[in-house]
């Protein structure tokens, strides 16, 4: 009898396991449906005019050009403006900030922007940047509102990335002899730097694929040149993506896959990058 | 007496929150001379060895009052902090280099004073492994990874780090506490041979080390400086009984 | 010099501290500012209870029930498509998968994480959709459902790698414990690491709540967008979000219509603060314990 019972109990386990197996699996085979839909139907719309010209025929043939340059505006603005602010707040946050009422404000306020859904922060620097501040739909009011949705996930991987170098790091720097802002410095921003290069680079990844804080911020329907300056406004390939998907009737649909396919591709470069560069450091600085 | 006194402190009183770390101590610390601090765990003596160099202070509940001279000037009134550690090094309990090269570790300390002059620091990071008995075991490798060494060479780097800051006084916080008993003895003649140019002050768990390499001894007890004499009259006549405990091994 | 630079630099650190709180702030104003005017002509519950969103006729209505039952059907369906699953495959990748396997598994989710949500709306429009059409005999695959299912696979990242975190953090002698009194693994994981690690998870799933309320393109993209009150999943909706990436577009600035699209931001802002305030109370919680 108890043999019975010890036999089903390990039987449980094992199925048990194996459901939670069959689970994951369920969870990450559309990944891979996903990517090879998109790579199989894409990749014959791919050539070189694709990603060279202009659109042309109401966007039915020709390039996608603009789009890939809008989107790498975009993602550089975004990036300048908040990686320094958002490196600096996390050294506060990790190397300055006392327990106190300010500092929970802070974490408070992080908190909130991570929660924000992306349509509000289009409303947002609709609001400010192009109505209260003038700039018209264009590639600052869009880069700046990507920046601000881009600050907490700068903030929160760099002060993790901060946080894990040891506190004997510190120590040491300031018996040394250095002062605070030194210790920091050459004591603590080296070690920590691979970890908020791979923060910097999977933030960028997802800026690149946003849409919807570029909707009414910066992104153009159509244009047949590219922008001239950063007040212009810019076609971007996500928002172009979702126009040639829902709005345009007849478009050949590999021109809809090689757009996706292009979009996926940039991101999941990037992706790999911050992979590779985790993974490497994780090897070298090991405490 | 007087003009030989390096560190005087008076009524050193440290709280960290709720926790009264240390009560009211007072000694003075003599120039070239080692100072072994006794006691055991939680006994307070890592904190007074840290109040030494304001690195008390990275703590944010940390509280204190009462006062240190160095040299007849307050450590926490007349030095910024960066000032003050320069003149007091430190040595960590376990031997702690950065992830760097060995050249870079010991020239840590000067390039922060804004040197960058390559001779220079060369002439820094010679010197200061010679004087920690490391320079010819490193010599040829100097670019390598100064994790790479091994526990006693990394430890003997940290003092040549230490030295290379120029400081008079070199606070050792259990310098010992995760090596073997060779690389100990090794890391303990550095120490006496330094005491010619430096004044030291010694944190151990290790009774036996304060008696072979102090000069004089502060025995420490529950936030209490209980008595502080020269070494041999600790370890032969202690005047309190708790001391005496102490070291015949009752407690601790 | 030195001593001035660091001055400098020392205060741009605190300066970019205190912008966050700033942008908060900014935000909320701004959203306020343009969404409260609207409530000069419409009463709050006339918003919040109209059955009819017809912003465009004669007279216009802005009644946004229909909307909030579109979000609220979406992300029910979506939590209880994805809140089991997660939490078992945060399992299988915390407790039970191999280290090898382990590090393969968590990159495939990172990559579920980074597809971005325009690219899950087409592929959705063009698989998803139809299977749903021909499945259930419905006349049009772009329903509550399609969304719910493209919202969970959206949400599962958030709520597996939060809750792994959770099951990870619980302490080795409660498993070990546990082990030790005869359990099987299995029976430490349902008995033992899921209650230690509850908080966590459960911080993980308001989070993937926030995630799927917040979700706008591919919401738009597969679930019809048809404003009405749903009765059942098989049917189009229209969600809080998708009402405004919609309209915004097209919007008289400065008209009421335009006001009204605020005002959901202000919701939208609103629902979000609160979830994510709640769930970090409850890491707050793993954290000290």
């Amino acid at each position: 009898m108890r043999w019975n019972n010890l036999i089903s109990v390990a039987a449980k386990e094992k199925i048990a396991f194996g459901a939670l197996f069959f689970i994951t699996l369920f969870i990450l085979a559309p990944v891979v449906v996903v990517l090879w839909i998109i790579f199989k139907n894409g990749i014959s719309a791919i050539n070189w005019e694709f990603l060279t010209a202009m659109p042309k025929e109401g966007m039915r043939a020709g390039g996608i050009f603009p789009a890939i340059v809008g989107t790498l505006y975009l993602v550089v603005g975004a990036t300048v403006c908040s990686l320094p602010l958002g490196i600096l707040a996390a050294i506060y946050l990790s190397e300055y900030a006392k327990e106190n009422a300010l500092t929970r404000l802070i974490n408070l306020a992080i908190v909130n922007l991570s929660g924000v859904p992306s349509v509000v922060y289009g409303l947002f620097g609709f609001s400010l940047f192009v109505v209260f501040l003038k700039f018209g739909a264009s590639i600052v009011a869009g880069s700046l509102t990507l920046a601000i949705m881009n600050l907490p996930v700068i903030i929160t991987s760099t002060r993790e990335s901060l946080k894990a170098v040891p506190d004997y790091f510190r120590e040491v720097g300031l018996s040394l002899g250095a002062s605070r802002w030194q210790t920091v410095r050459h004591a603590v921003l080296p070690f920590a730097l691979p970890g908020i290069l791979t923060g910097t680079i999977l933030s960028i990844a997802r800026a690149a694929g946003e849409t919807a804080p570029i909707l009414f911020t910066v992104a153009a329907f159509y244009i047949p040149h590219l922008p001239h300056s950063v007040f212009d406004q810019a076609m971007a390939l996500p928002y172009h993506l979702y126009i040639i998907a829902t709005q345009i009737p007849n478009i050949p649909n590999s021109y809809r896959y090689g757009t996706a396919l292009v979009l996926i591709l940039m991101v999941l470069l990037m992706n790999l990058v911050a992979i590779i560069i985790r993974s490497k450091f994780r090897r070298k600085y090991k405490w | 007496m007087e003009h030989n006194v390096c560190f005087s402190v008076r009524d050193l009183d440290i709280r960290f929150g709720a926790v009264h770390a240390l009560h009211r101590v007072s000694c003075d610390i003599a120039r070239n001379g080692i100072l072994g601090a006794i006691g055991p765990a939680n006994s307070g003596k890592t904190t007074f060895l840290r109040a030494l160099n304001r690195l008390n202070e990275t703590q944010d509940n940390y509280r204190m009052s009462g006062s240190i001279l160095l040299e007849g000037r307050d450590i926490n009134k007349d030095f910024k902090p960066e000032g003050l550690r320069r003149r007091v090094g430190m040595i960590f309990a376990l031997p702690m280099p950065l992830p760097l090269s060995i050249y870079e570790n010991i020239a840590f300390g000067p390039r922060r004073q804004g040197i960058n002059d390559k001779r220079r620091l060369d002439a820094a990071v010679e010197e200061s492994l010679r004087s920690a008995f490391l320079w010819e075991e490193v010599k040829d490798r100097l670019k390598s990874a100064a994790t790479k060494l091994s526990g006693g060479q990394q430890q003997r780097l940290c003092i040549a780090r230490t030295l290379a800051v120029k400081p008079d006084v070199i606070l050792f916080d259990e310098p010992c506490s995760g090596l073997d008993p060779i690389s100990t003895a090794k890391v303990e003649e550095s120490m006496v041979v330094l005491k010619k140019k430096y004044t030291i002050v010694l944190v151990t768990n290790n009774t036996k080390q304060a008696a072979r390499v102090s000069d004089r001894v502060a025995f420490f007890l529950m936030g209490d400086l209980i008595e502080e004499d020269v070494t041999d009259r600790i370890f032969t006549s202690p005047k309190d009984k708790r001391t005496e405990d102490y070291i015949v091994g009752k407690f601790g | 010099m030195r001593r001035f630079k660091e001055f400098i630099i020392e205060k741009l650190v605190f300066l970019s501290g205190i912008l966050v709180i700033l942008f908060v702030c900014l935000i909320f104003v701004f959203l306020l500012k343009e969404g409260l005017s609207f409530f000069k002509d419409v009463k709050l519950s006339a918003f919040l209870l109209g059955k009819y969103w017809y912003p465009i006729s004669e007279p216009p209505r802005f009644g946004i029930l229909p909307l909030i039952l579109g979000s609220l059907f979406v992300t029910l369906g979506a939590v209880l498509f994805a809140v089991p699953l997660s939490i078992g495959a945060a399992f299988y990748v915390a407790e039970i998968a191999p280290a090898r396997i382990r590090d393969f598994l968590k990159t495939g989710i990172e990559i579920l994480a980074s597809i971005p949500s325009v690219v899950l709306g087409f592929v959705g429009m063009i698989t998803l959709v139809p299977w749903i059409k021909a499945i259930f005999h419905v006349p049009t695959g772009l329903t509550a459902l399609a969304g719910s299912i493209m919202l969970g696979f959206m949400a599962m990242p958030t709520i597996i790698s939060i809750s792994e975190d959770a099951i990870t953090a619980v302490p080795r002698q409660y498993k070990e414990g546990s082990i030790a009194l005869g359990a099987t693994r299995w029976q430490t994981m349902y008995r033992v690491t899921i209650h230690a690690a509850k908080p966590g998870i459960i911080a993980a799933c308001m989070l993937g709540v926030g995630r799927v309320i917040g979700e706008t393109m591919a919401v738009m993209m597969i679930t019809g967008n048809a404003a009405v009150i749903p009765r059942t999943f098989l049917q189009p909706v229209r969600t809080l979000t998708a009402t405004i990436a919609a309209e915004m577009g097209e919007v008289v600035h400065g008209s009421a219509h335009y006001h009204a699209l605020f005002s959901i931001g202000i919701i939208l802002f609103l629902i979000t603060f609160m979830i994510n305030i709640t769930a970090d109370f409850f890491l707050h919680r793993v954290r000290t314990k």
